[in-house]
């Protein structure tokens, strides 16, 4: 890659960042609070997709199942705050929580440890079986959470007050778009982090060329797993933001189609790009207001944009402006 | 519990089988000749059921309407595989992925469009309504075994057309060596399309005759295409035979589970408490079936060579 590319990559990625910001702040001076909620949706749909893009981006691991760790983030804060707000124990005496920073952290867990056994299975195969199975258990899940009554089954869960984060008022729009904001910021840091670390060389290297990595006596499996893992994680704590925007966790959060649409962020934006998810969620969200303004039907024009984007336009939004990426 | 009710059970667990194998047989078929995976196999299916239940209102007639299913979906397939499917087989599976995936959008969003999101309904055809008796005085819907009849027909006819046809020795060289085919003068372009449609009519088949069973709807497909890939992951992908295996073993086991599960957990947790975490669990018992399997055969029952 020359280094003007990278330039023009860094900008436009600047460009994003500062209008991601900027426009809401905007929005909220003169009156118009509705896009504000429309900001916060792209950065939390953006935070999920940058936790997707750790495994599928860097790693090559096309995971169609990654609506299980965004509903699973979904479901641990809706749990929680409805603890935390009948006071009831849920398991060994804790009473749910209805501060974020916990939730944060408990879903962030909890989506971990279930994407380890999901992991370990799945990553024992790898091309079109390791689509399938990821997309099989998060079916799974899926099917769990609305024949399982004692959450909402089939209706979902809601959140009756949105939860607290100290010393602000999350029930302000603006101040909670200000918390995914920074999660997002958080979150880009962290794949920027992990794509030049040590740990992201291998990772790559092993989507390269698998053999070559397990010849130089690292174990590609574990390396995977371990992204696997993190990238769920990271997916969890969007969900968490996600049913705290909505006041709702919703089983749809958890659908084949949910998993769909993550992975349609990332190639919309450009794929292993840093800044990716970012594009294509800003992208996504707009096509969903605008067209959704115009007509009823504008999955079906969503549909054709992909179509030739897939087809014609490889290298998604980024790649449009800054030039083709370096895969690796 | 008698057995006339075990018996209905399992006849239901086979017909379930019986419609996932006419799935998991085109997908299976599409990805091993083709190497592709196709997410929009369940809009073919929808097309099926939604070009019968149409044809069969219009004429009366549920054969006329079964036989437009087939060719509805053929066409389709045939149409999808020349316009979009056929610059994915260069690409890798994330492209194949998402392309298809665009395909559900566009032919979901369609059919709204032309049909409206309200369920149509298909009548099961007079000579096939009522139910039989079989032994133990159990008594069975006369329907639901004629499609486990489909079913073992479409099955000896898949085995016949790749075991003992030229299509079929085309089919088998080209899922051990796609080049070697072309260079041997076979064109492979019209077969890639025959396969398609081939699997696509298939897919169609089980739409519509599932269509009588429930209602045809937008999205009937993609529930059904998940159930799929799990039976080709557990049968092996590219094996016909193993889609038949996995699909028998995940209709049978989902089937029982449902009816069981429940009954089972009752007897520890009470009747109440038990009802709800048996259909909880029944509910991830195919997948939990898949990751034993999966755990011990990452290939599937019967991986084919490719």
């Amino acid at each position: 890659m020359t280094a003007g590319a990278m330039n023009r990559e860094t900008l436009f990625n600047t460009v994003l960042a500062v209008l991601l910001l900027v426009l809401p702040l905007a929005a909220v001076a003169i009156g118009e609070p509705f896009y504000v909620t429309l900001a916060t949706r792209m950065a939390i749909l953006a935070l999920a997709a940058v936790g997707l893009n750790l495994a599928l981006g860097l790693g090559g691991l096309v995971s169609f199942g990654h609506a299980a760790f965004f509903g699973i983030g979904g479901y641990v804060a809706g749990i929680f705050a409805s603890h935390a707000f009948n006071q009831e124990p849920m398991l060994f005496g804790f009473e749910g929580s209805d501060q974020m920073p916990v939730i944060w952290l408990s879903a962030m867990l909890v989506s971990a440890l279930v994407a380890v056994p999901i992991g370990a299975i799945s990553l024992r195969t790898s091309g079109v079986y390791f689509i399938m199975i990821t997309l099989a258990f998060a079916q799974m899940i899926y099917y769990f959470a609305i024949s399982w009554p004692a959450y909402g089954g089939e209706d979902g869960l809601s959140i009756l007050t949105r939860n607290a984060f100290p010393g602000l008022n999350t029930a302000q729009p603006i101040s909670f778009f200000l918390i995914c904001y920074g999660l997002l910021m958080a979150g880009l840091l962290l794949f920027w982090f992990v794509r030049n670390s040590r740990f992201g060389a291998a990772l790559q290297a092993a989507r390269q060329n698998e053999a070559r990595v397990a010849a130089v006596g690292i174990a590609p499996f574990r390396i995977r797993l371990a992204a696997f893992a993190m990238s769920a994680a990271i997916t969890g704590v969007a969900g968490a933001l996600f049913a705290d925007l909505n006041r709702f966790a919703s089983p749809s959060m958890l659908s084949w189609q949910m998993s769909g649409e993550l992975i349609v962020l990332i190639v919309l934006g450009g794929t292993a790009r840093l800044f990716g998810p970012v594009a294509g969620a800003i992208l996504f969200v707009l096509f969903e207001f605008a067209l959704g303004g115009l007509t009823e039907r504008w999955q079906l024009f969503l549909g054709l944009i992909l179509l030739g984007v897939v087809l014609f336009a490889r290298g998604g939004l980024i790649g449009l402006f800054a030039g083709k990426a370096r895969h690796g | 519990m008698s057995t006339a009710l075990i018996i209905e059970q399992l006849l239901n667990g086979l017909q379930f089988g019986v419609m996932l194998f006419l799935m998991a047989a085109g997908l299976t078929l599409i990805f091993g000749v083709m190497g592709l995976i196709n997410l929009a196999h369940g809009s073919l299916y929808m097309i099926g059921a939604f070009a019968c239940a149409v044809v069969a209102a219009a004429t009366g007639s549920f054969w006329l309407g079964l036989a437009a299913s087939l060719v509805a979906a053929a066409a389709a397939g045939a149409l999808v595989e020349l316009a979009v499917i056929r610059r994915l087989y260069d690409r890798d599976h994330l492209d194949q992925v998402l392309a298809t995936f665009a395909l559900i959008l566009i032919f979901s969003e369609g059919a709204r469009w032309v049909f409206g999101s309200f369920p149509l309904y298909l009548d099961i055809p007079p000579v096939l309504q009522g139910a039989v008796s079989l032994l133990g005085g159990a008594h069975y819907q006369l329907y639901r075994l004629a499609i486990i009849g489909v079913g073992i027909v479409v099955a000896a006819g898949l085995y016949l057309l790749i075991s003992r046809t030229r299509l079929g020795m085309r089919i088998r060289a080209g899922q051990s060596d796609r080049e070697m085919i072309a260079a041997l003068g076979v064109d492979i372009g019209t077969l890639y399309t025959v396969v398609f449609a081939l699997g696509a009519a298939l897919a169609g088949l089980a739409g519509a005759l599932v269509g009588a069973l429930q209602s045809v709807q937008v999205g009937m497909g993609e529930p059904v295409l998940i159930l799929a890939f799990v039976v080709i992951v557990i049968g092996g992908i590219g094996s016909v035979k193993g889609a038949l295996v996995g699909a028998i073993l995940v209709g049978v086991v989902d089937t029982l589970g449902r009816f069981l599960l429940p009954k089972l957990f009752a007897i520890f947790l009470g009747p109440a408490e038990g009802a709800t975490t048996g259909a909880a669990v029944a509910s991830m018992l195919i997948y939990i079936v898949m990751a034993l399997i999966l755990a011990f055969r990452p290939k599937g029952l019967f991986a084919a060579n490719t």
